[in-house]
């Protein structure tokens, strides 16, 4: 197996984190803020759109150009922002959460470089409630560059989140943010010119704004040179599941899948067979075990008809009945979407209550039409991607196994007889009704 | 336990003293014993100028905000995708023996609420268990009356 380099968490070895801030300034850290802080602003723009690096909470979306959108301070009557996403909770995604846990002082250097780029003074970090731990890492780290006179009259204030999914996407994260429940705007206006505040707002994800400091310290154009066409640099892959190594992995982007899975996850335990690869977190279409040797890259993913995501990478054997995944799959986004949209809100109880049918073998072969057809329904009309991420899910899961969907109809009853590995898992939204051992 | 000094401070840190809401839930939470009563939220209201309703509103959309007393513990199982592969309905059940409480439900004595949770970002640590909003990974049903000994003593 080849070497691959270390970007993100450089500096840490063997799986170890730098959260003392005389040991990172020892091993260099804050030279890249230093470089960025005596280039004008425009320059680190520059360097960004060199590098290649496009953003990691699952949109893609040149990070360089996007701070370009955000107008510059000479045309702005008020304050403007960067707001970092830390609202990590995508299925199968948990980069972000290693990455604030083990080289916190790389991400807060990468927000001040940021910060610098689009001239703004006010720094906002959305983090998840749930990341307790990481929560205080951040604010442990932030103290101690604060009483170094590194933030150079940036304040960065690290806001809690409460458990909420749709948070993670942006305008419902300011809207959170400002105070409020956390649905999504209409866009346009698009959060570089009308944000927080109203004010004009970078929205950036932790693992884009850490890799940051990287590219300030290697150049833009070096970095380029990792990875492949379209997506360069390197990827934190989160890898779980069915999986003898689950963890997160960092490879420079167009590794295959089968790689990922074999050859660094140690493949799939207990001599059970591969059935099924979900490669960018749960929102994103699954692939079949035939479908191994997919690269691990915006394009090719693509053309495979998914999605990189969050690169989130759930690996699923053949003890898992694709029925069962697509309930469990569509109540999580039946249970975090916010209300704001009929076609998600009502949308995503239908998915998941047609699903049961089929489980239970009570379906006829119109509801399966119907399934597909409900699905078609929030595809495009909602104001966010939550609803679609339900309806692409399961749409993936009927794609590629309709077999099974069609044998539940056939025999009227789950064909895996209760021995599916997600047999009776018991979901949040289902638990008040659930009469399992109470008072026993 | 007041909150109004801690929540002054909060509003300072904002442009905009309404950012202020969830923190300041968050601490009257905390003050009054891991839930909102009405009360608690009564307060956040006046010490931020809104009106109860809109604290309530905020709350209730928010799954960290408690609107009924919980126990003293919380022990929450994430049962998403990975989770459940791991075999996470097998903790849940592990716990749901060990601390005779339905998942969803708080003990009579007051000690413990069980719930399963939405995805914890642990997936690669799988099964991931929250008690008190603290991680514990790799969580398989035979710790879990180990663990539970451990939260009695």
């Amino acid at each position: 197996m080849p070497e691959y380099p270390s970007i993100v968490f450089a500096g840490t070895t063997d799986g170890g984190a730098v959260t003392d801030m005389g040991e990172y300034q020892r091993a260099g850290g804050f030279s890249a803020l230093r470089k960025a802080r005596a280039m004008a602003p425009d320059d680190v723009i520059a360097e960004l759109d060199a590098s290649g690096l496009r953003g990691r909470g699952g949109a893609f979306f040149p990070t360089g150009r996007k701070w370009s959108f955000v107008p510059k301070p000479e045309q702005l009557q008020k304050p403007h922002y960067l707001v970092v996403n830390a609202d990590e909770s995508e299925p199968g995604s948990f980069k972000d959460r290693e990455i604030m846990l083990r080289v916190p002082f790389r991400f807060l250097e990468g927000c001040l470089i940021a910060a610098h780029g689009i001239q703004s003074q006010h720094v906002f970090v959305y983090i998840r409630g749930e990341y307790e731990r990481e929560f205080e890492i951040l604010r442990d780290a932030l103290e101690a560059i604060r009483k170094a006179e590194l933030l150079g009259g940036v304040t960065v204030v690290i806001h809690r989140g409460a458990g909420a999914y749709i948070c993670g996407e942006e305008t419902a994260l300011l809207e959170s943010l400002e105070g409020k429940r956390g649905q999504p705007r209409t866009k346009p206006p698009f959060p570089a010119i009308a944000g927080l505040y109203a004010a004009p707002t970078a929205v950036n994800n932790v693992e884009s704004i850490t890799t940051v400091t990287p590219v300030l310290e290697m150049g833009g154009a070096e970095y380029a040179k990792l990875g492949v066409e379209n997506s360069s640099g390197t990827r934190v892959f989160s890898l779980s599941g069915d999986v003898a190594n689950p963890g997160n992995y960092e490879l420079p982007h167009g590794i295959s899948m089968r790689e990922l899975v074999y050859d660094i996850g140690g493949g799939v335990p207990n001599g059970r067979e591969l059935k099924a690869i979900i490669p960018g977190g749960s929102s994103t279409s699954v692939l079949s075990a035939a479908e191994i040797d997919v690269k691990m890259d915006f394009t090719s993913l693509v053309a495979a008809g998914t999605s990189i995501g969050s690169a989130g990478v759930i690996v699923i054997d053949d003890r898992c009945c694709m029925v069962q995944l697509g309930i469990r799959v569509s109540q999580f986004y039946e249970h975090e979407s916010c209300g704001k949209c009929t076609p998600c809100r009502v949308g995503t109880k239908w998915v998941t209550q047609i699903l049961q049918k089929i489980e239970d073998g009570r379906a006829a072969q119109a509801d399966l039409d119907l399934l597909l057809s409900v699905c078609d329904r929030i595809m495009g009309k909602c104001l966010c991607p939550l609803g679609d991420s339900d309806a692409i899910a399961v749409l993936s899961y009927v794609d590629k196994f309709r077999e099974e969907y069609q044998a539940h109809i056939d025999l009227g009853r789950c064909p895996f007889d209760g021995d599916s590995s997600l047999e009776g898992i018991l979901a949040p939204a289902d638990q008040h009704a659930h009469h399992g051992h109470a008072h026993v | 336990m007041t909150i109004s000094s801690e929540v002054q401070k909060l509003k300072k840190r904002y442009p905009d003293s309404l950012s202020a809401v969830m923190p300041a839930l968050r601490l009257a939470q905390e003050a009054n014993g891991g839930w909102l009563s009405p009360d608690a939220i009564r307060e956040v209201a006046d010490e931020l100028d809104l009106t109860p309703a809109y604290c309530l509103s905020i709350a209730s959309f928010y799954d960290q905000y408690y609107l009924e007393p919980v126990g003293r513990t919380r022990v929450e199982v994430c049962t998403n995708v990975s989770c459940g592969l791991a075999g996470a309905q097998q903790v849940v059940e592990a716990f749901e023996r060990e601390l005779g409480v339905a998942a969803g439900s708080t003990s009579d004595d007051g000690a413990f609420t069980l719930g399963t949770i939405e995805c914890l970002g642990g997936c690669g640590w799988a099964t991931v268990v929250a008690i008190d909003n603290r991680h514990r990974l790799r969580v398989r049903a035979d710790d879990v009356a180990g663990i539970v000994e451990e939260l009695r003593a």
